[in-house]
């Protein structure tokens, strides 16, 4: 008796406890690779979620109630992701999670949360497709569909008009940039002169390079990883490739590695960007400064989409008016939000609406730089 | 473009000969398809890229010492993996097995202690500005290859045809039994052998990394696929079939990427392996029943 006492007592005591937590504060989950061989990107995610944590909780949402961050590590493996979710909706009864890294474990995870009716927002997941799951899913991330137009119109605004692609016909990877960029480029009406591929373990590029060379082409776009991008750079120099030819790379350029590799040979070559550090808007400037401060470190593009991530997630659950999964997707919808990343809105897709924040960089002294 | 992409396919091909001599080398003394050979090309490579970068050395110092290292590396492990197989008898299959089984260890323990990381030698170790000879363009590294390719033919022919060594070395690989009976050294022939293809792998190691600046742990594998090709069409154990099969083979893929498909030069490349050995199972340049070195 005295023992069924105790545990009404106690279960009683835990009710009052779970609502008062609920009335301080929103649960929100997030599921990246704290683990594993691809934990820097989870790591540089909760970084960037911890820090807007900090500025959102400085003043709170809903009138002043804290958000509750709970984040779970992925390991980079799908069931762990989708156990990760089944905890954050069944146990921490959270009203959004941020996440997961990466595309293929977002096609796992996806399914789980729109099912139970929870949104999920995506920060760094470029795969097609993502959003295509249902209307719970969300990202922020640009694909790279969205960012290589940019890249073109740049070339384009300097007068590029015929352009010879090279690609990497051996991985995944290389092949879908190179799809995106011959799209991009027929869309755009440039006249692709020639298209040559190698394979993504050769060092030799001479014969494809000399015969794009006899074409003088007014750009090259190279889609491939860092490695054999900085080799066609490297060749190209030696071949007697100038600076009259605009070399364009798709996203394994945008690597510092391209610079540590081909050095000088690297100079010149432009590629777009969904965010980079130099970018002067004060936004992005407090941001770098305050990343600075908190972690002695640089952001780097997966802390600056998840920083504004879970800023729009803030500010969807203020407009939604309650700690509720249904009004808060549907206030997502309605985001306009300005960000470290530049303006932001969804499409009706739930994908983001403006490229507006895509830089273009370019290759100076082995650095990147926003090209002029 | 013809001319530029003729001489972009010869200073391949002399790449690929360079790579190959030491491995038909090996092959017709020691009649063993030594596959840690790849790694003695890794090595010779790495061993040279600390010495310019880390200890300032001048390419010209550090090329004949990563040489000597990666030669002295193939000693070890020829002694190490081969000695006791050749001293018992063992079957060709178990030797080719062995060093199988030995470069994927080396290569996995070099990736998991310098890291998969593409790496370049330091830039400004030779005239890096390539020059111009009547419209066509080459660099130093490539004439360097080249030059080394040919110079290397002639000393190893001089070697093998020339001078007593040589000849103790041809006994050895006609029938080591009786050479070992007319009191050559076996031993110490496979040594010697084992140092002077080590020592190829490594130079060639340096000047195809100072070529291409691509450095890494498994840029010998990538090149053995390609060595494979060079000696069996040149004739396994011919030094100068390897120099003529490796030009061509170079000529021939850069001829496909420039004028046919860049997709189907290895295609193509390898198809030829294929016809050469249908139509001469020994090899372009090899004779059916005849050992040679």
């Amino acid at each position: 008796m005295m023992r069924r006492c105790f545990v009404a007592f106690a279960a009683v005591l835990a009710f009052a406890a779970g609502s008062a937590w609920a009335q301080d504060a929103v649960p929100v989950g997030a599921i990246e690779i704290l683990s594993g061989p691809n934990a820097a990107y989870g790591t540089a995610i909760r970084a960037g979620l911890d820090l807007a944590l900090d500025e959102i909780n400085a003043t709170g949402v809903l009138g002043g109630r804290k958000i509750a961050l709970t984040v779970e590590d992925s390991a980079g493996n799908k069931d762990q992701a989708i156990n990760a979710a089944r905890k954050l909706i069944g146990r921490d009864r959270v009203i959004a999670i941020i996440g997961p890294t990466l595309s293929n474990e977002m096609f796992a995870v996806g399914p789980v949360t729109n099912e139970r009716k929870v949104p999920i927002v995506g920060t760094s997941t470029t795969a097609r497709g993502i959003t295509d799951i249902g209307p719970y899913v969300f990202r922020t991330s640009l694909p790279e569909s969205d960012v290589i137009p940019v890249t073109l119109k740049k070339a384009m605004s300097r007068g590029v008009k015929t352009i010879a692609l090279l690609y990497a016909n051996d991985d995944a990877f290389s092949k879908s940039g190179f799809d995106v960029m011959k799209a991009a480029a027929e869309k755009a009406g440039l006249n692709i002169v020639a298209i040559e591929s190698f394979g993504s373990k050769d060092t030799d590029f001479s014969a494809q390079l000399t015969k794009i060379k006899a074409l003088r082409p007014d750009a090259v776009g190279i889609s491939a990883l860092v490695e054999p991008t900085s080799g066609v750079l490297l060749q190209a120099h030696q071949l007697g490739f100038g600076r009259e030819t605009l070399f364009i790379g798709g996203n394994g350029a945008n690597s510092p590695k391209l610079g540590e590799i081909a050095g000088a040979a690297a100079d010149g070559l432009i590629v777009g960007s969904p965010w980079f550090i130099g970018k002067p808007d004060p936004a992005n400037q407090t941001f770098v400064a305050d990343f600075r401060k908190k972690y002695n470190k640089d952001p780097d593009q997966f802390a600056a989409q998840s920083y504004d991530a879970l800023r729009i997630v803030a500010a969807a659950i203020d407009r939604a008016g309650a700690a509720d999964p249904g009004k808060l997707r549907d206030a997502l919808t309605q985001t306009k939000f300005s960000g470290v990343m530049g303006p932001f809105a969804f499409t009706a897709g739930r994908d983001p609406a403006s490229t507006e924040g895509v830089v273009v960089l370019e290759m100076q002294g082995g650095k990147f730089a926003i090209a002029p | 473009m013809l001319a530029q992409q003729l001489v972009n396919g010869v200073l391949l091909g002399a790449g690929y000969a360079l790579f190959a001599l030491g491995f038909t080398l090996m092959f017709g003394v020691l009649r063993v398809i030594n596959l840690t050979y790849g790694f003695y090309f890794s090595a010779g490579a790495f061993v040279a890229l600390f010495l310019t970068r880390d200890f300032g050395f001048s390419i010209w110092t550090a090329l004949p010492l990563a040489a000597m290292a990666a030669g002295a590396m193939a000693v070890v492990l020829d002694w190490l993996l081969l000695a006791r197989l050749r001293r018992r008898g063992a079957p060709e299959l178990a030797s080719l097995m062995v060093t199988l089984g030995g470069v994927l260890a080396l290569y996995a323990a070099s990736t998991a202690i310098l890291g998969p990381d593409i790496r370049r030698l330091p830039p400004g170790l030779i005239a890096g500005a390539p020059f111009e000879l009547f419209g066509l363009r080459v660099t130093m590294a490539q004439l360097l290859i080249l030059l080394a390719s040919l110079v290397l033919v002639g000393a190893l022919v001089w070697l093998l045809h020339g001078t007593r060594l040589g000849l103790a070395i041809r006994a050895m690989a006609e029938k080591p039994d009786a050479a070992g009976l007319m009191g050559i050294d076996t031993g110490r022939i496979a040594a010697l052998v084992s140092f002077v293809s080590g020592c190829l792998a490594g130079a060639g190691g340096v000047l195809i990394g100072l070529n291409f600046n691509a450095i890494h742990p498994y840029m010998g594998e990538t090149m053995m696929l390609r060595g494979f090709v060079v000696v069996i069409v040149g004739g396994l154990g011919d030094i100068r079939g390897a120099l003529i099969a490796g030009l061509a083979l170079g000529v021939v893929e850069v001829l496909t990427a420039g004028y046919v498909d860049s997709g189907l030069k290895e295609a193509v490349a390898f198809a030829i392996l294929v016809a050469v050995l249908w139509t001469r199972p020994s090899g372009l340049f090899g004779r059916p029943e005849m050992r040679r070195a």
